[in-house]
């Protein structure tokens, strides 16, 4: 029974450190499967996990916060946008410059509205998302294998986790079901053909843009009011990165996308777990091997086990009219 | 004469310094194919671009159906009727049929509706045109020729009254365009306009009632077709008399100086592209390989110009071996006096960001002639590109300009003087005159049939048939890989056409 706790509770975490990378990732998938790299998923979510913690603890409202959080991710698409559309632009070039400024100006910034190092005031209750109680939680809670299922696996988020699995179908529906997403996926492949076909190729990347930006303003706040009660300078780690490799490895669909952020997840949670407990034969491993280990297994799957990955041709290539 | 569907009046565009169309009227009548002819670079695109409002013009005026109109973008222009079948097919690759004509004209938010509704249309159009494709199918998996059937598709489905077509033949094989033109004609005869722009003068006598010419941006004439012929058009396009088949002498074959035996080579995913090819090509001849594109031509000019790994098979150059692991040297090869013009010069045979003079040596440049100790001799370089510009009429005659700038004619003639003023023994020519102009294409088949009246062994491999008609000594044709058959000179159109479409071949197997 032990084991079996054991397990509920990685799963649990699991779930928890998915949500970010979920979040990335589908993002991700918009503005890729429209033809625009972005490289500056991390800045993004960088952004509106300090827009989010600083608006909720000065407003005091977690809702304020979220909206603030987007809104900036929002403006910070935007300006991908702006580089690499209206301009454009190297894309590559224009999200590494989105993820400098992010990292520079959110410590900046941090330290001189709440002078606490870069840091954010810790959140208050209300400030934050809470967990929800699902109804009968508590009542199964002593229930053998049903219980720890229902009241922690399923149960016991806060609404952002919920909001994170539910974009998953709704994405797939807007890709392949409606009118935006067919123009999305075809201006991804082909901006000439969308061109020819009397759509502007410039409004339709921008809106796609705006999506990947709701979505990552959504990640930074979960990063900084829900995991976390507060803005931590770099608090994305390198998140943006991962939900990029994420991305090829779910090769732009997604559903696999939920899967692949999920088994990052479980590597990362598992990597938490196993940290100083002996493993069977082996023995005691040491912390730095246990945290490397989900980028060594990244770049093991990345190499070999996906098969090939092919991103939306005409990803990366501003589009210009041809002659 | 019927109503005009279209009316252009004083067109006028330019990119820059550059005047693409001045002072245009064009008229169309109702019902009608109308052919526009002239040669690249002559402002055709262009003018269509601003019909389909892809482009604006900086003058003139545009009538649809006897109305002005102002056509500012692609919409614009569906909503008159106007339908564009561009030369490279507007098409996304992985999406279904289906996909590819709704796309931009859904009819509400979400797909459903519109895809039942092209179902059905589609369904409706097969019937009424001949225009049959299998409306789930992904694009990429279909072949070129129904790929266009979707284009055209797509503009009708759009409900176009008025459909111009952008060298609809440069990708097909002859018996694709003959069913092409058929179901132009039923278009025609269901009451549709056609513009149909092509610099294949054949196309034209073929199938237009009408045909304007143009040159160096302007419209200089416009004829019925029936009263007109090939030579007048021909004329017109390049404003002198020019020669469709270049005179030559009878050929003395001597010596075999490229031998080719049992060649197999396959691509990366291990598809068979040559298979078992053997042919020889004397000194003083030209052998030309004809061909639909993709039917392992490319490879077999890579394997023997030693780029491409060959699995079996030997290629003998005067008598000596060459290496197919793919991994000869080019260099050695160019010293055994094996000189290559490939078919793809942008990508493998110019490096288009240099200068004229860098890429007239390229590949040379260890030669001692254009080296002073371990630097390079610019003076010696920019003497011999000088030379060479004057020798193959490069235009403009300026070695210090970036090889982008030239026009694709001279892009070509950088290559081909550069490998032939190296006195190979051994020419190996891929699409000698693709994207070339009609002038230019007369001056480079000459050069090359000086080059075998020198003695030289010489390898064309060409799609373009009359090419390979109006140059070769001998014809061999390639489909799937194969030699299907050797033709002298004076082989048909039909008959190499036949052989280039597998039929002959297919009739053999059975």
């Amino acid at each position: 029974m032990d084991m079996f706790n054991a397990i509920v509770q990685v799963l649990d975490s699991t779930i928890r450190l998915s949500v970010p990378l979920l979040l990335a990732c589908l993002a991700g998938l918009y503005s890729e499967r429209a033809g625009i790299f972005d490289i500056g998923l991390e800045g993004k979510m960088l952004v509106g996990a300090f827009a989010g913690a600083s608006a909720a603890a000065v407003f005091h409202s977690a809702l304020i916060g979220l909206g603030t959080a987007v809104l900036i991710s929002v403006a910070f698409a935007l300006v991908h946008g702006f580089a690499s559309i209206t301009h454009r632009g190297n894309q590559i070039v224009s999200g590494v410059a989105i993820n400098f400024i992010a990292a520079g100006s959110t410590i900046i910034l941090g330290q001189a509205w709440f002078q606490q190092g870069g840091r954010t005031p810790a959140l208050q209750p209300g400030e934050r998302f809470e967990a929800i109680t699902w109804p009968g939680a508590d009542a199964v809670k002593d229930v053998p294998v049903i219980g720890p299922i229902y009241g922690e696996l399923i149960s016991g988020h806060s609404i952002l986790v919920y909001f994170a699995f539910a974009m998953v179908p709704f994405t797939w529906w807007v890709l392949f079901r409606t009118r935006f997403g067919l123009r999305m996926r075809a201006v991804g492949e082909n901006p000439a053909a969308v061109d020819t076909a009397g759509i502007s190729v410039a409004w339709l990347r921008y809106r796609a843009l705006i999506c990947t930006g709701i979505l990552t303003g959504v990640a930074g706040a979960y990063l900084s009011m829900v995991q976390n009660g507060g803005f931590v300078k770099d608090m994305t780690a390198g998140k943006g990165y991962i939900a990029l490799a994420a991305l090829i490895f779910a090769k732009w669909k997604p559903v696999n996308a939920m899967f692949a952020c999920l088994l990052f997840g479980f590597l990362d949670a598992a990597a938490i777990r196993l940290q100083g407990s002996p493993l069977p034969i082996i023995g005691k491993v040491p912390v730095q091997f246990m945290q490397a280990l989900p980028y060594v297994l990244t770049v093991v799957l990345l190499a070999g086990f996906i098969g090939k990955a092919i991103p939306p041709r005409a990803g990366g290539v501003p589009y210009v009219k041809e002659r | 004469m019927a109503q005009a569907a279209i009316e252009l009046i004083g067109i006028n565009k330019s990119f820059g310094a550059v005047r693409a169309n001045r002072d245009i009227n064009l008229e169309v009548a109702r019902g009608t194919i109308h052919g526009i002819v002239g040669e690249n670079g002559a402002g055709k695109s262009t003018l269509m671009s601003i019909l389909y409002g892809f482009y604006q013009a900086d003058s003139g005026e545009i009538r649809v159906g006897g109305k002005p109109v102002s056509i500012n973008t692609s919409n614009d222009a569906i909503a008159l009727g106007i339908g564009m079948v561009h030369q490279h097919f507007m098409l996304v690759d992985n999406f279904t049929v289906l996909e590819n004509v709704i796309l931009g004209a859904e009819n509400d938010v979400l797909l459903k509706s519109s895809i039942a509704k092209a179902r059905s249309e589609l369904d409706r159009l097969e019937r009424e045109y001949g225009l049959e494709v299998d409306p789930d199918a992904v694009i990429e998996e279909l072949p070129v020729g129904l790929q266009q059937r979707v284009e055209i598709l797509k503009a009708l489905y759009r409900g176009a009254e008025i459909l111009i077509l952008d060298e609809p033949t440069g990708v097909l094989t002859p018996a694709e365009a003959d069913h092409l033109f058929r179901i132009l004609k039923q278009l025609k005869d269901q009451g549709k306009t056609i513009v149909l722009i092509t610099h294949k003068l054949r196309e034209i006598m073929a199938i237009t009632d009408t045909v304007s010419v143009m040159r160096q941006g302007t419209m200089v004439a416009t004829r019925v077709t029936k009263e007109t012929t090939v030579g007048e058009l021909a004329e017109l396009m390049v404003g002198r008399r020019v020669l469709l088949r270049v005179e030559k002498g009878q050929s003395e074959a001597g010596a075999v100086k490229l031998s080719v035996k049992n060649l197999t080579v396959k691509d990366s995913r291990g598809v068979t592209m040559v298979d078992n090819v053997s042919f020889d090509v004397r000194g003083g001849e030209i052998v030309g390989i004809a061909g639909v594109a993709g039917n392992g031509q490319s490879e077999l000019l890579e394997a023997i110009s030693g780029i491409r790994h060959a699995v079996s098979g030997e290629v003998m150059l005067d008598g000596k071996p060459i290496d197919l692991t793919g991994k000869a040297d080019p260099g050695e090869l160019r010293d055994r006096g094996l000189a290559h013009v490939p078919e793809d010069r942008h990508h493998v045979g110019l490096v288009l960001a240099f200068e004229e003079n860098e890429n007239s040596i390229l590949g040379y440049h260890d030669d001692e002639r254009y080296l002073k100790g371990p630097f390079l001799d610019v003076d010696a370089i920019m003497a011999d590109a000088k030379d060479k510009i004057e020798k193959y009429d490069i235009r403009p005659g300026n070695p210090r300009l970036k090889t982008a700038n030239f026009s694709g004619g001279n892009q070509q003639k950088i290559v081909l003087a550069r490998e032939m003023e190296q006195d190979p023994g051994v020419l190996i020519v891929g699409q000698p005159t693709r994207g070339v102009d009609v002038g230019a294409i007369e001056f480079i088949h000459k050069r090359l049939i000086a080059m075998r009246d020198q003695g030289k062994a010489v390898l064309v491999v060409s799609v373009e048939l009359d090419e390979i008609r109006s140059l070769s000594d001998r014809i061999l044709v390639m489909f799937a890989g194969r030699v299907v058959g050797e033709r002298g000179p004076d082989a048909t159109e039909g008959e190499l056409g036949l052989l280039m479409a597998g039929v002959e071949h297919q009739e053999a197997a059975e």
